[in-house]
């Protein structure tokens, strides 16, 4: 077995959530560069190029490219040859432990803003460290830790969805209805999207999904050439909406769109569509 | 492009029936930062009878929860917040005077109602361009509210806040002109 520091941990997760909420990722901004050049409506060209120039701020000046520094989503990918060693007595296991204090000491450290209450529905008080995460963690070979961090906003995680087809239902019907739930949640949060959509599993599977569907290059591509069809049909779709960068018009609607899949029960066809805004980062390290 | 209108804060009727919506808008003077929990207190103070802890009359609100500013900075990130989350408040607020809101995103018929019967408007900034905003933010004070952090409300100096009017005094809308809401 082999053991990782805790202190390595939590330091590792605290520089991603910092790094995250400062630069762009390549792929993103490259998507941003790529629409505003070919996009033909004169506000909408604008527009994207002042979301690069706050992207060049963001970085230069370590400033947070959205005030929403998001709810922090940690996807962990823990070897079953690997550990975290150390940490303290708050009951919980070493991993989860050390990315909570990461996250606690980034949002602190970063300057980012604290936006988690401890309960949803009766006194919403702050927890003041952007605490707990929601962490996804994944036994997988090996011996590394591979830790991802994505800071998502609430206002597009608000205009997400989730349907239950039937199994019968045309693959058609799921892209309209995709298409549908991205123009609903239009000028609200924050276009070009990247749209994650989860197809398959059950109920929570396919939301999960849907969100690892964001995790993914913008320029890749489903291995699977029908779902790769059905990403540029939502896409392309999508893009004629006319919603456009900050709702103000335009054929740039969204960035991209990553489908991902699992098999399911024979009653069922879950579908579930995670909106994404155009601030979409994250960040990743193997430890 | 159109041309850009400067406009000053607070907003006399006069002004708010000079913009039409689509007008690009350079903002000037001062506005106030409030979301959903400064909101909610605001109506409870109302309905309480209660004094405001600023004057409505002709003043702005900026859907905004800021990040924490670095030592020797006024303010964070400063990008609006998705402005539908307060339809439930504004047009009370509306009615009792508030002329100008800055936010992102689709307003309701409530509101939009409340908008030409009391002569006010909305105008809609760049979501998640919030570190370039701050950048037209001088001056930024607590001065309400302070338990709820970010959520407490600011009274901000902005220059040349740059926005377009999204809901105009006569039911004009920038999201109609577009084709989408």
């Amino acid at each position: 077995m082999r053991y990782l520091k805790y202190d390595k941990v939590v330091s590792a997760v605290e520089s991603l959530c910092i790094s995250a909420c400062h630069e762009l990722p390549d792929d993103v901004l490259a998507a941003i560069e790529n629409a505003r050049e070919k996009e033909s409506d004169r506000a909408a060209v604008d527009i994207l190029g002042k979301l690069i120039e706050n992207a060049q701020i963001a970085k230069d000046e370590g400033i947070p490219l959205c005030q929403d520094t998001g709810l922090t989503v940690v996807f962990v990918e823990q070897g079953e040859g690997v550990a975290v060693k150390g940490g303290g007595d708050d009951g919980l296991s070493a991993v989860v432990s050390a990315i909570n204090a990461g996250v606690a000491a980034g949002y602190e450290k970063g300057y980012l803003r604290k936006s988690v209450v401890a309960e949803p529905l009766n006194l919403r008080g702050n927890t003041k460290t952007n605490t707990p995460a929601i962490i996804h963690h994944e036994i997988v070979p090996g011996d590394k830790l591979k830790i991802t961090v994505m800071t998502k906003g609430g206002g597009c995680e608000n205009k997400s969805q989730f349907r239950m087809f039937r199994p019968t239902d045309d693959k058609q019907l799921v892209v309209e209805w995709v298409v549908d739930v991205a123009g609903q949640a239009g000028a609200d949060a924050c276009p070009p999207f990247i749209i994650g959509v989860g197809i398959g599993g059950n109920f929570e599977l396919s939301c999960l999904l849907s969100k690892k569907a964001l995790l993914r290059d913008l320029t890749d591509k489903n291995p699977d050439g029908f779902y790769a069809g059905l990403e540029g049909d939502i896409l392309k779709a999508v893009n004629k909406l006319g919603v456009g960068p900050g709702g103000l018009g335009g054929d740039t609607t969204a960035l991209g769109c990553m489908i991902e899949t699992a098999g399911c029960h024979i009653a069922s066809l879950p579908v579930a569509v995670n909106i994404e805004c155009h601030s979409h980062r994250h960040k990743t390290i193997s430890l | 492009m159109s041309e850009v209108k400067k406009i000053t804060l607070p907003l006399t009727d006069k002004a708010v029936e000079s913009l039409r919506a689509g007008d690009q808008v350079a903002i000037n003077g001062v506005v106030y930062s409030a979301r959903d929990m400064a909101h909610k207190r605001l109506i409870e103070a109302i309905e309480a009878g209660e004094e405001l802890p600023f004057e409505l009359a002709g003043a702005g609100i900026y859907f905004l929860g800021p990040t924490p500013a670095r030592d020797g900075k006024v303010i964070g990130a400063a990008g609006p917040t998705t402005s539908s989350r307060m339809d439930p408040f504004s047009p009370t607020l509306i009615a009792k005077g508030l002329k100008a809101m800055i936010g992102k995103g689709y307003r309701g018929d409530e509101v939009r109602g409340a908008l030409k019967k009391y002569k006010a408007v909305h105008f809609a900034t760049i979501g998640g361009a919030a570190a370039l905003l701050s950048k037209h933010i001088v001056g930024c004070e607590v001065i309400a509210y302070e338990d709820l952090g970010t959520e407490a409300i600011r009274k901000l100096e902005v220059v040349d806040f740059p926005a377009v009017v999204a809901y105009d005094c006569y039911g004009g809308s920038v999201y109609t002109l577009q084709g989408s809401k």
